[in-house]
């Protein structure tokens, strides 16, 4: 996998690296209620980035925005250095083919709140399946890190459970491994834990953390203060499709400064 | 609960409570009003069968002669056929209607619509005569650049379209507007994650609706499916008004000449029977397999209440 930075010129002045996403004044409607009223977000490569908030709050509409799940209104939102799903020409931005758009998604991997796991597929299936049907890599291979990706998960010798037979813990960790195939330079998470058993969610949290010191980038929508707090290099308060302030664990759960940030940890913490 | 039971509840007699509970036998209710109703349909269908077998119309010595004649057998293979054939392409098209419906291109979705809307709005009976008489519509078919002279080949209809292949468009493209409805059913019951999913691994739209989705719509498409195979079977039988050599045409044709017109009908009427209900013993195990399954063995002997089922 050759994630070469971009050669054209990186967007924001004096930056080395090119961020893994940038989101400049991101702007998204769902008919007339405005979700997303101007993101502004950098995430560095290596860095876990989790976005926190109450509900409604926009960042799991932002997230989806990032791999183009959902188109976005204004604004310029980039991965790895690329525009997301928009191809500039002068100062317009065109929409790219379904097609072009699909060959940007392997470059990010999407875990869910609800797992989508594909019931009719076993968990080797599963994880197989992106590989070989739109890699075209061998089915040999594909199977071999299958296997791979199952133990990594800490899941070796389910290759062959249905996703009805497995815990809720157990498909969360299918879906990571599935996403983790194709080898994505990014990850996102969309409240992984969410809809799943309280004592189910440390299996999943345990895979993420293994993930994250590994070196993945992550961006984690996230009601896990705990995690945020463990993993995160910096998390990011949204709420009202706005984010209300953003910085290191420490200065944003500890000594937030905005009176919304402080309402909301006060009911979570 | 605790073992323990208080003396208000214990029953009379020397036994404690709980081995009194112990010896109890659960009844289930008896339904006598079910075994009154077999009765009289039993009655009613014994006295209707009597007058049938006595009624010499019938005469189930000549029913018995034709049953296995060679025109009447060539006439259920026409049927098989027409049934399998039409089933095959409306499957088929079927999916290609139905996800035309679904596409985002609004030219597709619009077309699908009206061809929906086009076959599902008239008789079929209407669409299987419009395609016996096409010749009356279109003498030649011809092949070229419209609006223009240019032609690259003609053919004479009544020559390109027969009864039969008449019989199968009419069939077939009839079939295709109602299986398109069952197959977008199909699709629409399947949870939009999955198509989340596959689109974030990167799949393109028809990668993930032939992998993804259609695998899934099976449970809900099949079903009804099986379904259209009957009603179908059965619908062959009207292409014998212009003379589709089905089984229907095949016992008309002969009791045209010989006037024998109930027996041979009593023909037809075993045959489609016998075919529905191989249909049905398939159908059966296709839905037991795809469906929700619900419905167990022990279903009838509930049903006539007849004591515990264990």
């Amino acid at each position: 996998m050759t994630a070469s930075p971009a050669p054209a010129p990186a967007p924001g002045p004096g930056t080395t690296v090119t961020p893994m996403v940038e989101a400049v004044g991101v702007r998204k409607s769902f008919g007339r209620t405005e979700v997303l009223k101007g993101i502004d977000l950098t995430v560095r490569p290596g860095e876990v980035t989790c976005l926190i908030g109450p509900s409604g709050s926009g960042k799991s509409t932002f997230l989806r925005c990032i791999n183009h799940l959902e188109t976005i209104d204004g604004g310029r939102l980039s991965v790895n250095g690329h525009l997301v799903g928009y191809r500039q020409k002068g100062d317009r931005l065109h929409e790219l083919k379904p097609r072009e758009v699909a060959a940007k998604r392997r470059e990010i991997g999407m875990v869910f709140q609800r797992f989508n796991l594909f019931p009719h597929l076993t968990a080797e299936q599963n994880i197989m399946h992106a590989p070989v049907l739109v890699r075209g890599e061998p089915k040999k291979a594909a199977r071999a890190r299958a296997a791979e990706l199952l133990d990594r998960v800490g899941l070796a010798g389910r290759e062959h459970h249905y996703p009805a037979q497995l815990s809720g813990g157990q498909q969360q960790r299918v879906a990571i491994a599935r996403a983790l195939a194709m080898q994505p330079p990014l990850m996102l998470f969309d409240e992984p834990t969410s809809a799943l058993d309280p004592e189910l969610v440390g299996e999943v949290l345990d895979v993420m953390k293994g993930l994250a010191s590994e070196g993945m980038t992550m961006v984690v929508v996230t009601h896990e203060m705990g995690f945020a707090k463990e993993v995160a290099d910096s998390v990011y308060f949204m709420d009202d499709g706005v984010v209300v302030e953003s910085g290191t664990p420490t200065d944003l759960l500890d000594h937030a400064r905005h009176e919304r940030t402080q309402a909301f940890l006060s009911k979570v913490l | 609960m605790s073992s323990t039971t208080s003396p208000r509840t214990a029953a009379p007699g020397p036994t404690s409570g709980r081995e009194a509970a112990a010896d109890l036998e659960a009844v289930p209710l008896r339904h006598w009003g079910r075994w009154a109703a077999a009765a009289v349909v039993l009655y009613v269908t014994a006295a209707f069968a009597w007058s049938l077998a006595r009624n010499p119309n019938l005469e189930w010595d000549v029913v018995a002669d034709y049953l296995f004649e060679d025109f009447v057998v060539r006439g259920v293979g026409i049927t098989l056929m027409l049934t399998v054939v039409a089933m095959g392409i409306g499957t088929v098209g079927g999916i290609v209607v139905a996800v035309m419906r679904l596409s985002s291109n609004p030219v597709l979705r619009g077309l699908s619509w009206f061809y929906t809307w086009f076959f599902r709005g008239t008789p079929l009976l209407v669409q299987i005569i419009f395609w016996g008489f096409l010749a009356a519509l279109y003498q030649q078919i011809e092949i070229g650049i419209p609006f223009t002279d240019v032609t690259f080949a003609s053919f004479d209809t009544n020559a390109v379209v027969g009864p039969m292949t008449a019989a199968i468009l009419a069939l077939s493209l009839n079939e295709v507007a109602y299986a398109a409805e069952i197959v977008r059913g199909g699709i629409a019951s399947v949870d939009g994650g999955q198509d989340d999913a596959a689109s974030a691994l990167g799949m393109t739209r028809s990668q993930a609706m032939r992998t993804i989705t259609l695998p899934q719509a099976m449970r809900v498409i099949v079903p009804p499916m099986g379904n259209e195979t009957v009603t179908m079977l059965k619908s062959t039988a009207l292409v014998s008004v212009i003379g589709g050599k089905d089984l229907l045409t095949a016992v008309q044709s002969v009791y045209a000449q010989n006037y024998q017109v109930i027996p041979l009908l009593v023909v037809a009427v075993i045959w489609y029977l016998a075919l529905t209900s191989v249909l049905s013993v398939g159908q059966y195990f296709v839905e037991r397999r795809y469906g929700k399954g619900h419905g167990n063995a022990s279903m009838s002997r509930r049903w006539l209440g007849l004591g515990v089922t264990r």
